[in-house]
């Protein structure tokens, strides 16, 4: 590795066009964003700085308090649901032979190459009222009541003659079910990913010594894949907090989350300070999640060494 | 006495792959995974207006995909747009890569912590950055393509040039320095090295970085929504606004198309990557 003085031409060349460009069109356009945060709307379109709290107060009472609640709490779930689903599939994939191996892995990440919003769109045909989940149901309550009629108790009334289709669209149960399925794949990769690497002599001697495939699993992998699944709650929580087509498309009016009420300061109510804010709130919350998991890291190496 | 055969049957203490229900639960998630996408697909050809079963194949909503204008136009910018994007911040993220490979500076760390800003905070916050400063820098609106499109130009080199450099310097960290000393050694100049060793060195991971910032271009929708205005809309800002009116079949072959677009230019390069090393 040279020393820049060195060659003072050249490493303008080629250090300037990135530099300039991340400074111009990222971290300029994220100050504008900061300093409008502080400011007040004075007419319909004008902004003045006035150099006030009252965006990020705001956000703190009534409605969207709650909203930011809910928000947090729809994306744990989602992250919670995530990590119990994705640790037998790395567990799995990561035991299987390297044909297999393959193959699975570039099923998962093919999902990654399909347009979020278009794989958001696919789950309403799938989830609504008409839709395929409600029709295999519908299929398996005739086949039921036609069961009962055949064996002579159909008239007492066990199940409801009539089938009434579930509602399983537009509510907070389609959000989790629309952000799982969109972000699986961040949670899968890196278990698997820690999960490939480790010595499964590990596991194996665990096992001679007399601990049961539970306590394995508990005493000797999980501390071990530990890693990997804080990068994967990382990975999931983040964009989870921070997503806007899932709620939009899938949610009903009670399960809005942060990124739909900042679409709707910029798109149609017009707030452009308090839209700031409420950005900048989800900007704080995600640099606070990366900085305690850098620490994480940090003491785990120290610990190790 | 256990059989040849039961010994076989037994499972090993390490074979987890073989144990029943992680099996079908395996199969079960990928069944779910796939069946959503795998439907849209299929009922694009569904000759039904209300999509609800399956009533005859048919083209005709691929024909009225086609004959729409704004959707092509939409489509025609999406390309246009993905292209230009993927060129300039090819070129941007290659320099960088470069640079931090070669070169000592001070705040070099915080360079390269910043350039994983744009990948890790929340994109509705990038998107409003970007539709905040183009307004507050009074980004003149141009009427004529290509533009027109320049804002979301901008907007998509800014979070796709870092997968460049990411991708690029993970390359490069390969790459055995003595080429370079022996090189330098022979007499050789900093434009030389760059053009007979550190290019060919990188083509594999250069013709990936540049597919995945196309890809990632063409995919954008948050951004993209947030920057775009009523002359200058993408295929997925489209598709978003027709699926505010609902399910139809035409949003299932617009949204095909756009897959297939992406498929076919993934495996393109995965072929041509393979032809490359044969070729070695």
């Amino acid at each position: 590795m040279d020393r820049w003085k060195v060659k003072k031409r050249f490493f303008t060349f080629l250090i300037m066009p990135g530099f300039l460009w991340i400074l111009t069109f990222f971290f300029l356009p994220l100050a504008f964003v900061w300093i409008i945060s502080f400011g007040e709307k004075s007419n319909i379109i004008d902004v003045i700085i006035t150099g006030t709290f009252d965006n990020y107060i705001r956000a703190f009472d009534g409605i969207y308090f709650k909203v930011f609640t809910q928000s947090i709490l729809i994306s744990l779930i989602t992250t919670l649901i995530c990590l119990i689903i994705s640790l037998p599939i790395a567990f799995l994939i990561s035991f299987s032979s390297k044909k297999i191996k393959t193959l699975l892995l570039i099923l998962i990440i093919l999902p990654f190459w399909t347009n979020l919003l278009i794989r958001t769109y696919s789950l309403i045909a799938i989830l609504r009222t008409e839709g395929h989940v409600n029709k295999i149901l519908e299929f398996f309550w005739i086949k039921m009541n036609s069961i009962l009629l055949f064996l002579g108790i159909y008239g007492e009334k066990i199940i409801e003659p009539e089938f009434m289709p579930l509602n399983l669209l537009y509510n907070n149960f389609s959000v989790i079910f629309g952000l799982v399925y969109i972000y699986i794949p961040f949670m899968i990769i890196p278990i698997y990913v820690v999960l490939d690497k480790f010595d499964k002599s590990y596991i194996e001697a665990s096992l001679d010594l007399g601990a049961g495939q539970i306590k394995t699993l508990f005493k000797i992998i999980i501390p071990l894949i530990y890693p990997g699944i804080v990068s994967g709650i990382l990975l999931v929580f983040v964009p989870c907090l921070g997503s806007f087509v899932t709620p939009d498309l899938l949610g009903g009016s009670n399960s809005q989350m942060i990124g739909n009420v900042i679409e709707r300061q910029f798109k149609s109510a017009n707030d452009w300070p308090f839209g700031a804010a409420l950005s900048f709130l989800l900007i704080y919350i995600t640099i606070g999640l990366i900085l305690i998991y850098s620490l994480l890291n940090k003491k785990r190496i120290k610990e190790k060494i | 006495m256990i059989s040849k055969k039961q010994l076989i049957l037994r499972r090993g203490p390490l074979e987890y792959s073989r144990i029943k229900w992680l099996k079908y639960f395996t199969v079960l998630f990928f069944i779910i995974l796939y069946a959503p996408i795998i439907n849209l697909i299929i009922f694009s050809f569904n000759d039904s207006k209300l999509n609800i079963v399956w009533r005859g194949f048919t083209l005709k909503y691929y024909l009225k995909a086609f004959q729409n204008e704004t959707l092509i136009l939409s489509f025609i910018n999406s390309l246009s747009i993905a292209f230009v994007s993927t060129i300039i911040s090819t070129i941007i993220g290659v320099l960088a890569a470069i640079c931090l490979w070669k070169f000592n500076f001070k705040l070099k760390n915080y360079y390269e912590l910043s350039l994983l800003v744009p990948i890790i905070i929340p994109e509705i916050c990038m998107g409003v950055a970007m539709l905040i400063f183009f307004n507050s820098v009074n980004w003149p609106t141009f009427i004529n393509w290509p533009l027109n499109l320049s804002e979301i130009i901008i907007a998509h080199i800014s979070f796709s040039f870092p997968f460049v450099v990411i991708i690029i310097r993970a390359r490069l960290g390969n790459l055995n320095k003595v080429l370079i000393e022996a090189s330098k050694d022979l007499g050789a100049t900093e434009w030389t090295i760059l053009k007979y060793i550190i290019f060919p060195f990188i083509k594999p991971a250069l013709i990936a970085s540049s597919l995945l910032a196309f890809i990632i271009s063409l995919d954008d929708f948050i951004i993209t929504f947030f920057t775009s205005g009523p002359n200058n809309i993408t295929l997925p800002v489209k598709i978003y606004s027709m699926v505010r009116f609902g399910v139809s079949p035409e949003i299932n072959a617009a949204s095909t198309i756009l897959i297939m677009v992406v498929i076919i230019s993934t495996i393109l390069i995965v072929n041509f990557l393979k032809y490359e090393n044969n070729s070695k």
